[in-house]
């Protein structure tokens, strides 16, 4: 019984992070599309509630109610199980961000707080943070694929496809750009690498601004957000992947994909922006503020560039990322044993 | 509560793996790998191997298998254009093969008592973190191996790029 109680309040918590990040979610939609009609000078949505407030309660509502088609040569488990698969493995990767220092609960608590890291600002520290993150990242690519191919549909299967290709490469420029940070800051665990960007000039952007390009690049070519969104490709493929997908089952896979764009935000915060680090104001408003910014930088990204040709995507990923990606490991490695030797 | 969490965990790996053998459908009985994968990945994680846990998700769940996905799906392949069941010959070489495998691995099994969960080692060892102490054997103890074993993937490399590589006319 004793020991029952930190675990109920251990699960209390992840529920807390995932409500959290559900209700950004969608909110995330409505700031998309504020944002991009500010950019294209236009209103955006602002029918549902004061400035369009309400908007995703009203179209979670549609999203539900809208009916359900099965393609009749659809294959029925794969194809329920594609958008699972997606929102599953963007929202697991949550778990190991650190959004605070601490929760200050042993005020409240006493000592059962410090049990089962209940009292610090993430669900799960796992010293190897950033593999579990990679890892998650990489069975996210089966929801894509599957959809698309249990949708038994050309354009599906072309989405789904190029899905594939584009996830797996861009991937490798993504572990590259990484290993940087990770060497400086001589730990896989995300709350170390939080604790190692204690000031401002330790930022890991400006200790590692290459590694911070490439992983801005890779990132939102792993996201599929605009200048690689070619899986989903509105005027070559209809919608790519989810093209036949309906109702709830297309929310998800739109919620999934919004998540990893939260995700992606929050990461790069956590790993080049000194995460919840900041002066006065609390660390989670930081974060916050922090994880917005990107969020907002990715919608800029989207309402400015025109999408890539697929093998230029390919290309530039295979023959420049990667490339570019080694280099600076072992430019990085050279010049920090060489500090390690002389200087520190 | 391990012990439970173990046989659990185990039986879905092995129910997996049992599938994987045994349906008919080859894209399902690529999913039914991965989730064999994923499942020796969690039992890793029980044995305090962590970073062998994460390896095997990224490299077989997560790189491996998509490859597979991919071959299935671009050749379309279905049950109809495969072999039909039984074939004596085909299962026979299958149980010898299972009991070699037996031979071979009992001699390690009788060295070892088996156990669920993984003890973590005492003293200044137990401390360093599991990818510290890879990362230090590898470059110390295991310098040539690892050394050997890197050219050997890197000969594989640029062989795919020399046979994937298109010729000029």
């Amino acid at each position: 019984m004793e020991s029952a109680f930190p675990v109920l309040l251990v699960l209390i918590k992840t529920l807390l992070v995932i409500v959290a990040v559900l209700t950004f979610v969608a909110y995330l939609t409505l700031l998309e599309r504020k944002v991009l009609g500010w950019i294209q000078v236009r209103l955006g949505p602002n029918r549902v509630g004061p400035w369009g407030l309400l908007q995703p309660l009203a179209d979670g509502a549609k999203l539900l109610l809208k009916e359900e088609i099965t393609v009749s040569a659809a294959n029925t488990a794969v194809y329920i199980i594609a958008p699972l698969i997606v929102v599953v493995c963007a929202l697991l990767p949550f778990g190991v961000i650190p959004f605070a220092k601490g929760l200050g609960l042993e005020n409240i608590l006493g000592p059962v707080a410090n049990k089962f890291d209940l009292n610090t600002g993430v669900v799960a520290d796992i010293n190897l943070g950033i593999l579990y993150i990679f890892g998650i990242s990489s069975l996210g690519v089966y929801g894509v694929i599957l959809g698309g191919w249990a949708s038994n549909s050309k354009y599906s299967l072309l989405g789904s496809i190029r899905a594939a290709a584009q996830m797996i490469s861009y991937e490798l420029g993504l572990s590259l750009s990484v290993i940087g940070v990770l060497m400086l800051a001589g730990s896989l665990s995300l709350v170390n690498i939080v604790e190692a960007q204690d000031s401002v000039w330790k930022w890991f952007v400006f200790r590692q601004p290459l590694g911070f390009i490439l992983f801005l690049i890779a990132g939102s070519a792993e996201i599929a957000r605009t200048p690689f969104d070619l899986m989903e490709c509105e005027n070559e493929l209809v919608a790519g992947y989810q093209t036949e997908y309906s109702s709830m089952k297309f929310g998800l896979f739109y919620l999934g994909e919004y998540a990893h764009l939260l995700f992606l935000s929050s990461l790069m915060t956590t790993l080049f922006f000194g995460g919840w680090q900041g002066p006065i104001l609390p660390p989670i408003v930081w974060f916050l503020g922090k994880t917005f910014f990107f969020v907002f930088v990715f919608v800029w990204i989207r309402g400015t560039y025109p999408r890539l040709r697929y093998d230029r995507v390919m290309q530039f990923g295979w023959k420049t990322l990667v490339p570019v990606g080694l280099l600076n490991v072992m430019a990085t490695a050279f010049v920090y044993t060489l500090w390690l030797k002389y200087v520190g | 509560m391990e012990t439970i969490l173990f046989y659990v965990l185990a039986a879905v790996t092995l129910l997996s793996a049992v599938c994987v053998v045994f349906l008919r459908r080859p894209l399902h009985n690529v999913l039914f790998m991965i989730l064999t994968m994923i499942g020796l990945a969690t039992l890793f994680i029980l044995l305090h191997a962590e970073f062998l846990a994460m390896v095997q998700i990224i490299v077989y769940a997560g790189a491996v298998m998509v490859l597979f996905l991919f071959v299935i799906m671009l050749l379309n392949l279905e049950e109809i254009s495969l072999p039909k069941e039984p074939r004596p010959l085909r299962w026979g070489f299958g149980v010898i093969l299972a009991l070699a495998l037996v031979v071979v691995l009992f001699p390690i099994f009788s060295h070892f008592t088996p156990s669920v969960m993984g003890k973590s080692l005492p003293g200044a060892v137990g401390n360093v973190s599991n990818i510290e102490l890879i990362g230090t054997e590898l470059f110390t103890t295991y310098l040539l191996p690892f050394e050997v074993a890197s050219i050997l993937l890197l000969a594989a490399i640029i062989g795919t790029v020399i046979i994937g590589r298109k010729l000029k006319d």
